[in-house]
């Protein structure tokens, strides 16, 4: 191959590589102004906690960075389809490129920067909203910057959730309220399957898994309602599974709570609810007379929960450890 | 050189096998096929059953008080109906021949047979391939009728169509099957037909195993169909225990039947892995390897090494469910993160046995069509190498919210941001082949861009939910569903036409209608975008995974994606009558080399003759030399005298 060929072809090839620029260029700027000043400021689920919104500029974020990378590819696949298509006639095969060493390591770089730029923005979303409204387990090392927490135990069973109120002597209700501006502590466990918890406004997500307790963090910063629902699949009524909650002024939910916990108290359902813990075990029926007895074979109850031994009358033999 | 007058009488032969005995020649009814594997499943159930009962009965008070009393009889009935299928098959009798030291029926010299030949265990890689084809297809059809179930269920906010408990087995019974067949969907017919040809082997190092893994695959669909008498099983593909402990015996003929797809799995790898090292023709360096072999090959290696553990998370799960173990059981000592690290430690990987098959068809078709090299070789086995190798270190970012290891989110998150690096090695692969091609617009060559299109929109889209507070609002939600159908359908099912069309020709000697071949393609691309594209908004306006039941206002969304669900079955239906007309009925033969490409496999006739190669033969150069001046022909089909010989001396005395 001669110099003159060569310099023909590089130039020619700064040429596609200039058109394609131009055309992604426009695009890019369009998609990312869009992206930001369009579709961020109204993306679904809206700012309700402090959790909430630092997911959606999580997500902003990366669709601005995101967008151009579909572009690039897009303009190039539909470029290089409309430009280098076969033409009828044209029996030949393309020029011989087996590679280019500038151009790879130029994708590698590239990539391995954005890649790792949008690790270390994420951990430190991570870690600066406490958890980013993730579950952290029964030790969370994310935690908010506050000591004064309000402490909601959500329960998930089949098909329901259960939240109660340490703070407010144990009370349990079926609606969740939270103050405007609390930080607020979640502790989520399930008496039976792995269920998630899913405010979905709230920006929270936590499994409730039987036996441990799930800490999550978020702080209401607007009031309304917002929707709560079971995202793992737990069995039939999955689908029902949701329940309302609102964000109210402090005033407002200091009325609500201690109103339950004083009707709570009188009708002697504080007293019937188990005391307060962290995880409960279901299989413990303080009925039978015993603190501690479990009624053995929770794991093949044809899907009843307690097994057919009572069914038959016949208390059969539970197992005492 | 001495002109040969007498050609191919001094040529090597073709090696023969161990010497063998007479191939039977009884009459049909009295050799092993497909009715005395029937018989053998009825008679194998019915035993297990009886033991099983045997077993609930005489384990005293124990399990007869606290298990499903079903449990034992499904589980071992199952488990026997499968050995006996396969002792119907006839698939120990070469096992038992040489026990009692018997002659062994001499393969490779085995008459070729008609139609037959598919309802029997016969173990030339070509059948098995045809075999896994029907197969597979025959299993994506029936998830796909499952789904458009689902999406019927959904046209309405609340359940309508399906009961709840119904509506969780239709969506079990989709998920577990799809995910059954989308791991052996390009490996299976592609991968076991192709292996050999590729690399210029006769046959395969297993060719009893490879047959082993194609029989498991039948069991396995009908088991998991049973399902469907016991009501199904609640828990989707992921069978997160304790739900599934709760289950009715639908769970069991799921975990069966998964786990005999799993060993499917693992011996189709292994036989893969020792094929490509120790059957490759002389001449056939590694840098010579088509990119679809290589694809299969680091594959290979993600089934051999991942699958086990999935299998050993079932063999926990049933014996939780039939002996009364508590692994799973988080208040008797158990526990449910187990059964979740071992499923998404075989999960996760898993997702990568879906996705580079893909990437390996698709790398291979580019450059048949754009007629340019494949642009950057060894970035893009590098990449199918990255993919592989990172794979096996995201799994955890399935539990971000589970409350497990808190502290390990960052590593995670870095891990799964990281497999984006050589993921987008198969992009630059495709740019840079793209440049300044020759595009033809065939058909495999639209199902490889669709391909590349969709897979761009479910790999971003897999970033962001990499990212932890990202991934709280999409986690669990239909994004997540529109994720991994834009990865799977979008890109393995897109890829997998992409091969069927391709290779059909080779496989069957019969060209598909063209015509037909592009509607299917534009409805299907159009179709696809138009059901999932709907999803990611679903899940970023708070719609949960697997539910009957959602809120109002997201109807309009629903109905759209359902209607389009159901066009895009429609879309399926026009393959069908493509695929029925064209091998069925129109019957065009096809040419040796209808794409005039340079790969191995399209320079034998099509179909192949029984032994591949007359001879064995010597590969000249790499499969993707277009435009190349004076590039010398992939092989030489006709060796000279000695150079096979030599070779093998050669590397025998290397080695």
């Amino acid at each position: 191959m001669s110099h003159a060929d060569a310099a023909v072809r590089t130039s020619d090839g700064a040429r596609h590589g200039l058109r394609m620029f131009l055309i992604w260029l426009p695009l890019a700027i369009v998609a990312d102004l869009l992206i930001w000043f369009a579709w961020y400021p109204h993306m679904p689920p809206g700012r309700m906690t402090d959790q909430a919104q630092g997911q959606q500029f999580d997500i902003a974020v990366m669709a601005v960075l995101a967008a151009p990378v579909l572009l690039f590819v897009w303009v190039y696949f539909a470029y290089a389809l409309i430009v280098w298509r076969h033409r009828p006639g044209d029996e030949g095969d393309g020029p011989p490129i087996h590679g280019n060493t500038k151009v790879q390591a130029t994708w590698i770089t590239a990539t391995a920067v954005i890649v790792l730029g949008l690790f270390v923005f994420g951990t430190v979303q991570l870690i600066v909203p406490a958890g980013a409204g993730a579950g952290e387990g029964p030790s969370p090392i994310w935690k908010p910057n506050t000591s004064n927490l309000l402490q909601v135990q959500v329960i998930g069973q089949e098909w329901a959730f259960t939240y109660r109120f340490p703070q407010f002597g144990g009370m349990e209700s079926t609606t969740l309220m939270l103050p405007l501006g609390q930080q607020v502590e979640f502790h989520v466990t399930s008496l039976d399957v792995i269920h998630s918890f899913w405010p979905y406004q709230l920006g929270v997500k936590a499994d409730a898994n039987p036996g441990v307790d799930n800490v999550a963090y978020a702080k209401p910063q607007e009031l309304g309602s917002f929707t709560v629902r079971c995202s793992e699949l737990c069995g039939i009524w999955h689908g029902a599974m949701f329940n309302y909650g609102h964000v109210v002024t402090p005033a407002a939910f200091q009325a609500w709570a201690r109103g339950i916990q004083a009707r709570e108290a009188r009708l002697g359902v504080l007293a019937a609810l188990p005391r307060y813990a962290l995880t409960y075990d279901p299989t413990v029926i303080p009925q039978l007379g015993k603190d501690l007895v479990k009624v053995a074979g929770i794991t093949g109850a044809n899907g009843y929960y307690y097994p057919s031994l009572f069914q038959s009358g016949d208390p059969g033999d539970p197992v005492s450890p | 050189m001495a002109i040969e007058t007498t050609p191919g009488a001094d040529r090597i032969q073709p090696v023969g096998g161990e010497p063998g005995g007479p191939a039977e020649t009884r009459a049909w009814w009295r050799r092993p096929a497909v009715h005395t594997g029937l018989l053998g499943a009825v008679i194998g159930y019915l035993i297990g059953n009886w033991l099983g009962w045997l077993v609930q009965s005489t384990s005293g008070n124990f399990a007869q008080g606290l298990s499903d009393t079903r449990d034992w009889p499904v589980v071992l009935g199952y488990v026997l109906g499968t050995i006996g299928w396969l002792a119907g098959l006839g698939i120990f009798n070469d096992l038992g021949r040489l026990m009692v030291g018997k002659p062994l029926p001499d393969i490779e010299h085995a008459p070729v047979g008609g139609l037959a030949k598919y309802f029997r265990y016969t173990l030339d890689h070509k059948v098995v391939g045809i075999q896994y084809l029907f197969g597979m297809i025959t299993y994506f059809l029936t998830g796909g009728l499952f789904a458009m179930a689902i999406r019927t269920e959904l046209l309405s906010p609340t359940y309508h169509v399906l009961s709840p408990s119904a509506y969780l087995m239709v969506v079990g019974e989709h998920s577990t099957m799809m995910m059954m067949m989308m791991s052996s969907v390009i490996l299976g017919p592609f991968g076991q037909y192709f292996a050999p040809l590729m690399i210029g082997s006769k046959r395969m190092a297993f060719p009893r195993l490879e047959a082993l893994g194609f029989w498991l695959t039948p069991p396995a669909y009908v088991i998991l169909l049973s399902g469907i008498l016991w009501n199904g099983f609640p828990t989707g593909w992921t069978g997160y225990a304790p739900l599934s402990l709760q289950a009715s015996p639908g769970m069991d003929s799921y975990a069966v039947a998964f786990g005999l797809m799993g060993i499917s799995m693992i011996l189709a790898g292994f036989n893969i892995i020792v094929t490509y090292i120790n059957y490759r023709a002389p001449g056939m360096r590694w840098s010579r390897l088509p990119m679809f072999v290589w694809s299969m090959f680091t594959v290979s290696f993600l089934q051999v090494l991942a699958v086990p553990v999935l299998i050993a998370g079932f063999y926990i799960l049933i014996s939780d469910r039939t002996a009364q173990t508590a692994f799973y059981a988080n208040q008797l000592g158990g526990s449910s993160y187990l059964y979740e690290n071992l499923f998404w430690f075989f999960g996760h990987p898993e997702v990568y046995i879906l996705a580079l098959p893909g990437f390996g068809v698709v790398s291979e078709i580019l450059p048949v069509f754009a007629r340019k090299p494949l642009f950057g070789y060894k970035v893009s086995a590098a990449g199918m190498f990255g993919v592989a190798l990172l794979s096996f270190f995201v799994w955890q970012h399935h539990l971000f919210d589970s409350g497990i290891n808190p502290d390990m989110r960052p590593l995670y998150m870095l891990t799964t941001e990281l497999i984006s690096i050589p993921t987008g090695f198969i992009y630059l692969v495709a740019l840079g082949t793209l440049w300044k091609a020759r595009i033809r617009f065939s058909v495999p060559m639209l199902f490889a861009l669709g391909m590349y299109f969709n897979f761009l929109i479910g790999g971003i889209s897999g970033v962001f939910l990499s990212d932890v507070p990202a991934d709280t609002t999409e986690h669990g939600s239909f994004f997540v569903m529109a994720h991994f159908h834009y990865t799977i359908m979008g890109g393995l099912i897109f890829a997998f036409f992409a091969g069927l069309y391709y290779w059909l020709p080779k496989m069957l000697g019969y060209e598909m209608n063209k015509t037909l071949g592009k509607i299917h393609f534009w409805t299907m691309f159009i179709f696809f975008n138009s059901t999932f594209l709907p999803l990611f908004a679903l899940g970023m306006m708070g719609m949960p995974r697997r539910v009957f039941e959602y809120a109002r206002n997201l109807q309009t969304l629903n109905d759209w994606a359902s209607i389009s669900s159901f066009l895009l079955g429609g879309s399926i239906l026009i393959f069908l009558i493509n695929f029925i007309w064209s091998t069925g009925f129109a019957r065009v033969k096809a040419a040796a080399n209808p794409w005039n490409a340079r790969g191995l496999e399209w320079q034998v006739s099509s179909p192949p003759p029984p032994q591949n190669f007359a001879h064995i033969p010597v590969a000249l150069s790499g499969p993707y030399e277009y435009g190349v001046k004076d590039a010398p022909p992939v092989a030489d089909l006709n060796p000279p005298v000695g150079v096979v010989s030599a070779a093998y001396a050669g590397a025998g005395t290397e080695a």
